[in-house]
């Protein structure tokens, strides 16, 4: 080879180097998150199917004995909870994620306007971000003591709320029928839904904050309306987040610590201590989780329109 | 960082006003001009922002309403609980209940060990979640999209499922036998707080995932330009990191090491797995979780055990509890509200 080949030649491989360098130092920002992926999420998933199918004897260490789906059989034929819990849970989510979607998406609309005290609204719908987490929100609920007292209580307790008379008059007349029920089931909810859409109301907002207002001004001056606009601009802008809260929504839906399926697969472990069919459990739910995942934004990101 | 900034509209001198009197007889003038279209719009501008208003402040009060009640409640008297004729201001003032509350959930210790678990998860969890965000952001390196779909992966498994795998793995830590080969035995880390800090450094912490992406978001909208200099200045590239880039990061780092703080400090699950009852660790939100079980065993103890709370009283107690758990988030969000809401809608999320 000629010394003028070799010149030329080093160029290239001195950029093959630096992208070796930038390949190495990338895995080596990355690492605590592989050792940790692999050491925390990996092996133990791996170890949880392992039980799932196991009987688990908790003595000097544990002992595991082959017993192939009988837990799986257990949870869908005898267990009296488990599938009727499961389908509760999702039922709910039917009704739960788009109502979520929807209110954060209109209040998203209205904090994006001006009007006095922007700051401190926004503030306030915030909050249950932080304070309805983790176990605040289930608390007056979920205890058992004072879950009992309130049954008492609601016996004797002659008052009415508003939504109730309404839904007597509405469901005595001809009309009464599955939808309104829905719709005032969803109206009742209407605190539980409001404390669950803070991040999605953000994540709404950020993205109506990034459409050019010159694209409105287009608009009207072409003779659109604003119900049109809403339509033609806001919505397609919008469609890549909607994905992302739909997402965020099931998932935080789906691990939020206060529903009544989690309390039992807790249960089972900290009290029973049959992490086998604990495992069994949570590996049903996980399955679900992601077809329903899976599902959702397959359908959502073929509509989805990317504005860059 | 891209940002729609507001345009600040230059204000104009503020025009003379007229009598009240000629602008009356100005305004019917243009109304008259334009068919009362004028008069029509005002008119729907004004149900429209009257409406707006009610349906904003109403959900606004919806919201604050429980934490409203729960102060009212706290102060009251237990006379004040059976008399219906008071509603929300109590008519015997008193902080009974506040020392009850701090009785049950054994005060001072319970908080600073709280203090103590939030802070140093957040640390542990801002530290591993920036590395690996920037390692994200900026490096070209081969599987890339495939770490990336694991962060997605980790934000999605429940924590749940791993519950019992992580208790096993934690009653007898061992790291390939090598523990064993040097102590003889392997440890026993429950009842420590040593999961804590090593998962939360593995970024398997609670919502580890979710701040990983956040911080990619946000070190992929700086301009690379910032880097490239330094590199041709000869800076290595975790000085780079270190020096050029953090500074700058300063704001998303701070809102993810307040919410990494504050879902530790309400969370229940973590801390019941890895705290066995007998280790006598014990964090604010799990004296919450039994908090009327111990009030009814406390009167039992100095009333025999005839005796039975009212549900009154139950639950005056722990509304008084909630609130003494969540004052400290309260101060942090009322002084850092701007951190957590603004950071968020700025990183510029995409789906």
């Amino acid at each position: 080879m000629s010394a003028a080949a070799k010149s030329v030649d080093s160029k290239p491989k001195k950029r093959k180097d630096l992208a070796r360098g930038n390949a190495i130092a990338g895995y080596l920002f990355i690492s605590p998150f592989i050792i940790g992926f692999l050491v925390f999420l990996v092996y133990p998933l791996a170890q949880s199917l392992y039980m799932s199918f196991c009987q688990t004897d908790l003595g000097d260490g544990i002992t595991y004995t082959w017993k192939g789906l009988e837990h799986y059989r257990y949870l869908f034929l005898s267990d009296p909870d488990y599938t009727k819990l499961l389908l509760q849970e999702l039922q709910k989510m039917a009704i739960y994620v788009p109502s979520i979607l929807v209110f954060s998406f209109f209040m998203a609309i209205l904090l994006n306007q001006e009007f006095k005290g922007r700051t401190f609204v926004r503030a306030v719908y915030f909050l249950p971000v932080i304070l309805a987490s983790g176990v605040m929100i289930g608390l007056e609920t979920n205890n058992s003591l004072l879950a009992g007292m309130q049954d008492v209580i609601a016996k004797d307790n002659t008052a009415t709320s508003i939504t109730q008379t309404l839904k007597d008059i509405l469901l005595t007349g001809e009309n009464g029928n599955k939808f309104f029920e829905t719709i005032i089931d969803i109206v009742d909810q209407v605190y539980d839904i409001a404390i669950a859409s803070g991040i999605q109301i953000i994540i709404f907002l950020s993205g109506l904050q990034t459409i050019s207002p010159s694209m409105y001004e287009a608009a009207t001056i072409e003779g659109c309306t604003a119900w049109e606009s809403f339509w033609k601009i806001t919505f397609p802008m919008i469609s890549s987040l909607i994905l992302v809260n739909v997402v965020y929504s099931v998932v935080d839906f789906f691990t939020r610590s206060d529903s009544a399926l989690m309390e039992k697969v807790s249960d089972t472990m900290m009290v029973d201590f049959n992490f086998g069919r604990t495992a069994a459990m949570s590996w049903i739910y996980f399955v679900i989780i992601i077809a329903i995942l899976g599902i959702v934004s397959l359908v959502i990101s073929k509509r989805v329109y990317y504005y860059d | 960082m891209i940002k729609v900034k507001k345009q600040k509209e230059t204000k104009a001198p503020k025009p003379v006003k007229q009598p009240l009197k000629k602008r009356w007889a100005d305004f019917w003038e243009r109304n008259r001009k334009s068919e009362n279209y004028l008069l029509k719009k005002k008119i729907a501008g004004f149900f429209y922002r009257l409406c707006r208003g009610i349906l904003i402040f109403g959900l606004c009060f919806l919201i604050l309403q429980p934490l409203l009640t729960k102060i009212s409640l706290s102060f009251m008297e237990e006379q004040d609980l059976y008399d219906s004729t008071v509603i929300s201001i109590p008519r015997h003032f008193s902080v009974s209940s506040y020392q009850l509350a701090w009785k049950m959930l054994k005060g001072l210790k319970a908080f600073g060990i709280s203090l103590l678990i939030s802070l140093l998860v957040a640390i542990a969890q801002v530290i591993s979640c920036t590395l690996v965000g920037y390692g994200f952001a900026r490096f070209k390196f081969p599987l890339k999209n495939f770490w990336f779909a694991c962060v997605i992966l980790v934000i999605i498994v429940p924590p749940q499922t791993l519950f019992a795998p992580l208790y096993i793995w934690f009653s007898k830590f061992d790291i390939f036998g090598i523990i064993k080969l040097i102590k003889g035995e392997s440890l026993t880390l429950l009842g420590s707080l040593w999961p804590y800090v090593i998962m939360c450094l593995g970024c398997a912490g609670y919502k580890s995932g979710l701040y990983i992406y956040l911080l990619r978001q946000h070190f992929r909208n700086e301009p690379k330009e910032l880097e490239e200099a330094a590199y041709v200045d000869g800076c290595s590239r975790m000085r780079t990191f270190v020096q050029i880039l953090l500074p700058g990061a300063t704001p998303i780092l701070t809102s993810c090491f307040l919410f990494s703080f504050v879902w530790q400090w309400t969370d229940v699950t973590y801390s019941r797995i890895f705290f066995t009852i007998s280790s006598g660790w014990y964090t604010v939100t799990n004296g919450l979780k039994g908090l009327v079980e111990n009030l009814d065993a406390y009167f039992k103890t100095i009333y025999g055990q005839s005796f039975k709370i009212t549900s009154a009283l139950g639950n005056q107690v722990l509304s008084t509890g909630m609130l003494m758990a969540i004052i400290p988030l309260l101060c942090i969000y009322v002084f850092a509200q701007k951190n957590f809401v603004e950071s968020l809608s700025s990183t510029g999320i995409k789906g």
